[in-house]
Order: C-alpha cells, then structure tokens, then sequence
C-alpha cells in the first residue's frame, strides 16, 4: 500500500473506534470523562516510557489504561468525598497531566517524546515505524495497533450489548437487575484509555477528543436508535477523518488539527439539517403543541 | 536561588503569575457555585483559535492583541456552548468537549500555518500555547498586571451583587438584578481571567488554577466572603511557588508547577481542612463511637 494509503487508514481506524466509544460516552453523560482521560494518559506514557527506555505498543497501551483507570477511580474517589464531579474531574486530570509534562520536560529529556509531539499527534511518521505481522505482512505499527484495539472494543460491545444499553440508559434499573454497575463504569472507563492511547500516535491527546465526542454527539441528533447510532457514529468518524485528511492536504496544513476540524462540520451539518433534531426540520415542522 | 530573585524580570514575572493566582482563585469561586468548573477548561482551549488569528493578522507577538483574539474566539465558544444546549438535545457537557476539541483543533490547523508563514515566530507562540512564563516581557506583565486587577475590583465591588446572583437568584429577580445581564457579564469575566492566564499557565492548564484553590478553599470555611480570600491566597501562593521553582531549572514550564502545588495545597486542605476535611471526619467519627459507646454502657449500669 502506499504511504498515503496507510495514513487514510490510520486515520479511519481512529474514526471507527473513537465514534463507536464515543456513543457511551454521549448516552452516559461522561463526554468530559474523555478529555480527562486524554490528558492523564500522557502520563501513564510517560511512566512507561521512563521504566521501559523505549517507545513500544504494548508498554505504552499497559501505562495509558492504567492511567485511565487511575483517573476514573480518583475521580470518583473525590465526588464520594463531596467534592462536585465536574470539580473532582478538573482537579484530578489537571493535576497527573502537569505531572506528567514536568516528566517530560526533566527527565526524558530529548528522547522520542515531547510534549507537542504527544498534544498534536503525527500521523505522517505513522507509516515509517512498521512491524511485521505473519500472513499480512508489513504493517505501521500505529495502523496494528488500533486495529487490536477496535477488535477489543468490538468485542466489548458485543458481547455485553445487553449490558452496556441498560446500565447507559437506566442505571437504577441495570442495579436492580443485578448488573455491576460500577464495575461497568470501570470497564468502559479501560476502553476510552485504550482508544485513546492508540489514537495518541495518529491525533494527539486533545484531537482525540474530538474524534470521541463529536461524530457521536452528531449522530445523536439523527437517531433514537443505539445500534443505528453505533453505526452512524462510526460512518461520521471515518467520513471526518477522510475529509479532514483532504483539507490538510489542500491547505498544507496539521492533519490531527483538521480531522478534529472536520468532525466540527460533520456536527454543524448535523446540528442544522438532521431530519429528527436538526433546526431547520424543527423551524419547517414546529413541534407538536402539547 | 537569590541570584534569581535578583533578576528583576524574574520578579516581574512573579509578580503576574501571584496576581493571575490571586485573581483565578477568585474568579474560581464565582464558577464553583455556577457549578460550571469544567466550563472555564473548554473557553481555554477554544481560546486558541483567537490567539492565532490575531497572530497572523497583526503579525506580531504583543500580548494585548494575543488576548483580545483570545477573548473573543473564547466567547464566540461559550455562546455556541450555550446554543448547542439550548437548542438541541446534546447535553451541556457533551457540548463543552466538542467546542473544547474542535475549537483546539481548528487551532493547531491555523498554528500550522502561522508557523510556516515568514517570519512566524513561532518559540514566541508556542510558549503562549504550553504556559512560559519566563518567556513574558515586562510589557505583558504590566498589561496582565491590569487586567487582572479589573477582574478582582469588578468582584470586589459588586461582591452583594455575585453574592445574590449566585445563591438566590428569585430573590436577584425580586430586586431587580437582571440574571441575563450577570450572566454576560459572569461570562466576560471569567473569560478575561482565562486569557490573561493563558501566557503563564498555557491553555491546558488554566482550568486548573480556577478550579483548584478553589475547592480546596471549601475545606476550611462555610462563609463565601472567606472563601474567596482563601482561594485567593491559595492561588496566590501557587503563582509565586510555581514560578519559583520553574525558576530554578532552565526552560521549564512555569504552568505545570503552579498547578502541581496548588495541587499539594488541595490535598492539604483534604485531608486536614476545618470543614469536612478527612482527618477532622475521622475524629468526629471516633468521638462519636465513643460517646455511643459510653451511653451504652451507662444503660446498661443503670439497668442493672
């Protein structure tokens, strides 16, 4: 494949995992859970890389979940004690991301990462790190990477389908019914660290964000159904990411940048002309009057 | 370690970053009752696109236009926050992390730009981005300097005004207060002390300085009026031993060091802080158990 052929692919990768993620985040009301996270899992990276020396998949993958579920549990370690959760989140992430950049700045040093690096992300190195995978071949280490993590996702998803649609919808009733609701919450928690983490190399910490909340805040306002707005979140994902590769192309500029860009359009066209939520169906069709 | 102090940009620069503590810690308290802590973290990084702008318009780095640029870009996302909310379905945090990303987005996008363009120069606004303050001249510092000292007069003088508006707003009503307009003005507020912030802490980090001394300033009291000195003093505190110690080593950023102690800060007023702290929790809890134990046993004697 070509070299432009394999960013395309990256990119699209992030889109998929990050959309159909992002669709739990939306229906769970946690969307600012996903920038928290995206920030401390700098330091879970970090960490890795200082015990480790050396920039890997696996070890790096190993740091962010744990950095990710080190967040989520000081968070809500915090909101137990009274502290309000937006506040606990704003105290919790702010504080392991400066750590984390004092890391950086002290004692990695020059090495491989740093901090704007690590913030912006850069797809274009993405397909010069190859690892050899039997059967396929040759493949960015990045591309493998996020397709394992997509694999894991799915499988999440699959597999608790049941689970995820009660405890995001009714956790009250996901409760009563016997489902460990925390333990999801946990759970999910480890698969926004491991999206992220694998979306880092590809759209730095803060683009992922974008990527995460926005193709499924979109796809929200087309649906009411969960499985057709997995899907549709995904689509949108995928979509932005293309198009935000084009525009970077055309005007020379930051691809991670347009690709979050670029979900900001799908949204806006979403935001307007959406059949079901959009405002120009809602000034054509005024709402029934109760 | 005096050699330091001696520089006289050095003391500038401490100088700004303990009034930007002063003031963020107060304005703090303002969004910590509007229960909208993470709000002040989406207006600073969709404060970048603004920044940016203004660089590629005036092409130069002076930090009044950076901030008018800043302020406006930041408020262009706190109204469109506020639509997306109002107006769809999407809930007002799942709107704050889209304007938050696609904003910084959009922002490295025209950063990309700005640095290839001639003469972009771009150590002068990357330092802005990622929070330098060593990097400030004493220009920025006198403009910081009044900015942030309009922010907290503009509090301290409609202090019965904030008051009302933030804990009884029938009452705001029945006096005649327009919420409407303390909210415009709420918003313009703290978005000036976001990017007067943005320079010494980076827009990453300038949630952190809003939100920290803040909270931690809830551990020691129940009155609002000493809330906010606390907070102010917190963030105070954290500006200058931030500074400080990002002094000590050559190019290292100022902003992580302020929020890792105002950090250490909260997790002191946690833990032993007069109001709900742990530590007081716990005795209380003891002295209870013994007082219950007490009274169990004087029953018991007395039955006997």
């Amino acid at each position: 494949m070509t070299y432009t052929a394999w960013i395309i692919l990256t990119a699209a990768l992030v889109g998929l995992s990050c959309g159909i993620v992002g669709v739990f985040l939306i229906l769970r009301k946690t969307a600012m859970m996903a920038d928290a996270i995206s920030h401390t899992v700098l330091l879970g990276i970090v960490v890795a890389f200082i015990i480790t020396r050396e920039v890997s998949g696996p070890a790096m993958l190993i740091g962010g979940i744990l950095a990710g579920l080190l967040t989520a549990f000081f968070v809500q370690w915090l909101h137990t004690l009274n502290v309000q959760h937006d506040a606990s989140m704003g105290i919790v992430f702010t504080t392991l991301f400066a750590i984390g950049v004092i890391l950086i700045a002290t004692s990695v040093g020059n090495a491989h990462l740093d901090v704007q690096h690590a913030l912006m992300g850069e797809i274009t190195f993405i397909p010069f790190h190859t690892i050899t995978i039997p059967i396929i071949g040759e493949i960015p280490e990045a591309a493998g990477l996020l397709l394992l993590v997509l694999v894991v996702v799915l499988f999440f998803i699959i597999a608790f389908y049941k689970e995820w649609k009660i405890t995001s919808f009714d956790p009250a009733l996901a409760a009563s019914l016997g489902i460990p609701v925390l333990f999801m919450h946990y759970v999910f928690m480890g698969l926004v660290s491991i999206t992220t983490v694998a979306s880092f190399d590809a759209v730095g910490a803060i683009m992922v964000v974008a990527m995460l909340i926005t193709p499924a805040a979109a796809a929200y306002l087309w649906t009411d159904k969960l499985l057709i707005m997995l899907v549709l979140s995904g689509t949108f994902g995928v979509v932005s990411s293309i198009v935000g590769y084009y525009i970077a192309a055309w005007i020379d500029t930051s691809i991670s940048g347009s690709m979050a860009f670029a979900t900001g359009l799908v949204f806006m066209v979403s935001f307007f002309f959406s059949p079901k939520h959009g405002l120009v169906s809602k000034y054509i069709r005024p709402s029934k009057v109760a | 370690m005096s050699s330091i102090l001696l520089n006289s940009n050095t003391q500038w620069v401490l100088v700004s970053t303990m009034i930007l503590g002063i003031a963020a810690g107060i304005i703090g308290c303002l969004a910590y009752w509007k229960r909208q802590n993470l709000m002040s973290d989406a207006l600073s990084h969709a404060a970048l696109p603004g920044v940016v702008v203004a660089f590629l318009l005036f092409a130069e780095k002076n930090l009044l236009v950076l901030i008018v640029g800043a302020g406006i870009s930041a408020l262009v996302g706190a109204f469109l926050i506020q639509w997306i909310t109002n107006a769809s379905r999407i809930s007002e945090d799942s709107a704050m992390g889209m304007i938050l990303a696609v904003f910084y987005g959009f922002g490295i996008m025209l950063l990309t730009i700005a640095n290839r363009s001639p003469g972009g120069n771009q150590s002068g606004l990357d330092s802005f981005i990622y929070g330098q303050a060593a990097s400030m001249v004493k220009s920025d510092v006198i403009t910081m300097l009044i900015l942030a000292l309009l922010v907290i007069l503009v509090v301290l003088v409609g202090y019965k005004e904030w008051k009302i508006y933030l804990f009884d707003q029938e009452f705001a009503k029945g006096i005649g207060l327009s919420i409407k307009g303390m909210n415009a003005f709420y918003t313009i507020v703290l978005v000036t002390t976001i990017v007067i912030g943005i320079q010494a802490v980076g827009v990453i980090l300038m949630a952190a300085m809003l939100i920290i001394p803040a909270v931690s300033a809830r551990y020691w009291t129940q009155s609002f009026l000493v809330m906010i000195l606390l907070s102010a003093l917190f963030g105070g505190i954290s500006g200058a031993v931030g500074t400080l110690i990002s002094a000590l080593g050559s190019g290292l950023p100022t902003g992580p060091f302020i929020v890792v102690v105002a950090a250490s800060i909260f997790a002191f007023s946690l833990v032993f802080g007069k109001q709900k702290g742990l530590f007081i929790n716990y005795i209380q809890y003891r002295l209870h158990q013994k007082r219950v134990r007490n009274g169990m046993q004087m029953k018991a004697e007395g039955a006997k």
